[in-house]
């Protein structure tokens, strides 16, 4: 769609700018102000420049974190995605068990997180746990608490309840938004399903997918609450994820100084791999196809 | 269509098993829940359930979420509907880097920001209100809607505004009984996430609230560290969170279902 050129709409944008910039200025200059200082008490601080910015980026904790927690965000988006796009396509698209569909698919976001851990903690336990008793009756030996890869599985597993219903519930509004008149061609030009969701839902789909990959890597590579409740970040360091270890340096050992520029830079990760998502998905909106 | 179906149900059952378990222990005294593997409740006690509605500083957790969870939900949209309109419409001043500007918004790992979050808030004096908590998940909630608001309205081809503008409606008046309507899918389920995503945020609303504002959820957790495990009420409390949540989703559920009718105009 052409736009006009017109500078009074940002009348219409200013509310939306005043409220935000309110929350949003003066937490991050307090940070950027904490990063750059060694804080001893509240009025005894001292100006030190780069060098927590430099002691963090050489800590290699925290660059295996890092690591731990990429794999952690791919892992998700590779699954999540894909199956959200299934589910939304399974959905009856009206009648009683449209709505009924989506209130269920709906149930497991409305839940807190720390709940989302909780219920987890006990539904996974191999001796009173629907899901833990389900996994050994199968004849696999399971303990989230004691083996590290079942600790990751439950967690990736748990974050699969937990949000592909995001991804399905943005791709059912998304395809329900596309016209009838669409698929009466396609029927017309005798176009396979493949071709319909190809050249028709996919492309219609791409504003609702972009939303869903950004927020589906902004939440997960944030992730705090459920593994922090569920596995402690352990056993051992296994499932402790960034955002544990930031919480663990800001509030465990009250380092604000590096606890800032932590958080900083692992803002700019976010950043960065946001805008590459954002740029990349709009490229391929104007591919050679449109 | 048969592997459709059985996707759809596999996943179903996938999602239901752990709400099933929570519902389960809900039901169930302490000794039962850790004491033995039981598929349906043996001692069937509404004792938990009890305690929630009996006691009014758990009662009122749900209050005080309700509350800022609406007023956040009413603000937010109230903000972005003007602004995704104009997101969608018009090219201005800064508009892209506007745009990505308050998606950042959402990547702020919380643990450091709380501090200066706390500070700020007291220092206007809204401590411990239920529109402290509002207008701090404004932060990530008006991002949110404006992104998804802005998909929905640039779907709508902008042909019907220049009509509607021809036929002598004066913007206001256009928005709010030509469009507005038009995009009623997409305004459900931005009013879903917005509800949702204020309802499931801990850290931000804890860190503002003390008393008289405290959500469900930090009410949770301290009266778990409290008691040593409460699992019984913990699960019931649990099951109570989801409801408010699926009332929401019920009464959205045709805006999102019905989708979007060029038909009205």
């Amino acid at each position: 769609m052409r736009k006009i050129e017109n500078n009074k709409a940002w009348f219409l944008v200013l509310p939306v700018f005043l409220l935000v910039a309110f929350s949003a200025v003066v937490p991050l200059m307090t940070v950027v102000n904490y990063s750059v200082q060694d804080i001893f008490a509240v009025d005894n601080r001292v100006f030190v420049g780069s060098e927590w910015y430099r002691e963090i980026l050489r800590d290699p904790g925290l660059q295996n974190a890092l690591l731990r927690q990429l794999v952690f965000s791919i892992a998700i988006l590779i699954i999540e995605i894909p199956l959200g796009i299934a589910v939304a396509l399974a959905m009856p698209r009206r009648g009683r068990w449209a709505s009924l569909t989506l209130v269920v698919l709906a149930l497991p976001l409305l839940i807190p997180w720390n709940v989302v851990g909780t219920i987890w903690q006990v539904f996974a336990r191999a001796d009173i746990g629907l899901g833990g008793v389900l996994i050994t009756q199968l004849g696999i030996d399971y303990n989230y608490a004691a083996n590290p890869m079942d600790a990751w599985a439950t967690v990736l597993v748990m974050d699969v309840w937990h949000w592909t219903s995001l991804v399905a519930l943005l791709c059912f509004s998304g395809l329900r938004a596309i016209p009838d008149a669409f698929y009466q061609a396609a029927r017309i030009d005798g176009a396979s399903g493949w071709a319909v969701f190809r050249y028709i839902q996919l492309p219609k789909l791409k504003n609702v997918l972009l939303i869903a990959v950004l927020l589906r890597f902004m939440d997960s590579f944030m992730i705090y609450s459920e593994p922090f409740v569920l596995t402690g970040g352990g056993p051992g360091n296994s499932t402790t994820f960034l955002s544990q270890t930031l919480a663990r340096l800001a509030v465990g050992q009250f380092d604000l100084g590096p606890a800032a520029a932590f958080s900083l830079i692992y803002f700019l990760i976010i950043l960065l791999f946001c805008w590459l998502f954002y740029t990349t998905m709009m490229q391929m909106g104007r591919g050679p196809k449109a | 269509m048969k592997a459709r179906h059985l996707l759809l149900i596999g996943y179903v059952v996938f999602l239901m098993l752990p709400l099933y378990w929570l519902l389960n222990m809900s039901f169930k005294t302490n000794q039962e829940i850790l004491g033995a593997f039981t598929l349906i409740p043996h001692d069937f006690t509404l004792d938990n359930y009890r305690v929630i509605f009996t006691d009014r500083s758990w009662y009122m957790g749900y209050i005080n979420s309700i509350y800022y969870v609406t007023l956040n939900t009413i603000i937010s949209l109230s903000v972005a509907l003007p602004a995704s309109y104009a997101f969608s419409r018009f090219t201005f001043v800064g508009d892209k880097h506007l745009f990505f500007w308050l998606l950042t918004n959402r990547m702020a790992p919380p643990a450091v920001f709380l501090l200066p979050f706390f500070q700020l808030y007291s220092s206007i004096g809204l401590f411990d209100t239920h529109i402290a908590v509002a207008l701090a998940h404004c932060l990530f909630n008006v991002p949110l809607s404006v992104w998804i608001l802005e998909g929905f309205m640039s779907g709508v081809p902008k042909e019907i505004d220049e009509t509607a503008f021809l036929d002598g409606y004066s913007f206001p008046r256009f928005f709010l009984t030509i469009f507005i309507p038009l995009i009623r899918s997409g305004i459900g389920v931005t009013a879903f996430f917005c509800f949702m995503f204020s309802w499931v945020e801990l850290l931000l609303a804890r860190t503002l609230t003390s008393v008289d504002a405290k959500p469900i959820a930090a009410i949770m957790t301290r009266t778990v560290s409290a008691s040593g495990m409460d699992w019984g009420v913990l699960a019931a409390a649990g099951a109570l969170t989801i409801v408010p949540g699926a009332l929401v989703i019920w009464f959205v559920r045709n805006h999102i279902a019905k989708g979007f009718s060029l038909g009205r105009v």
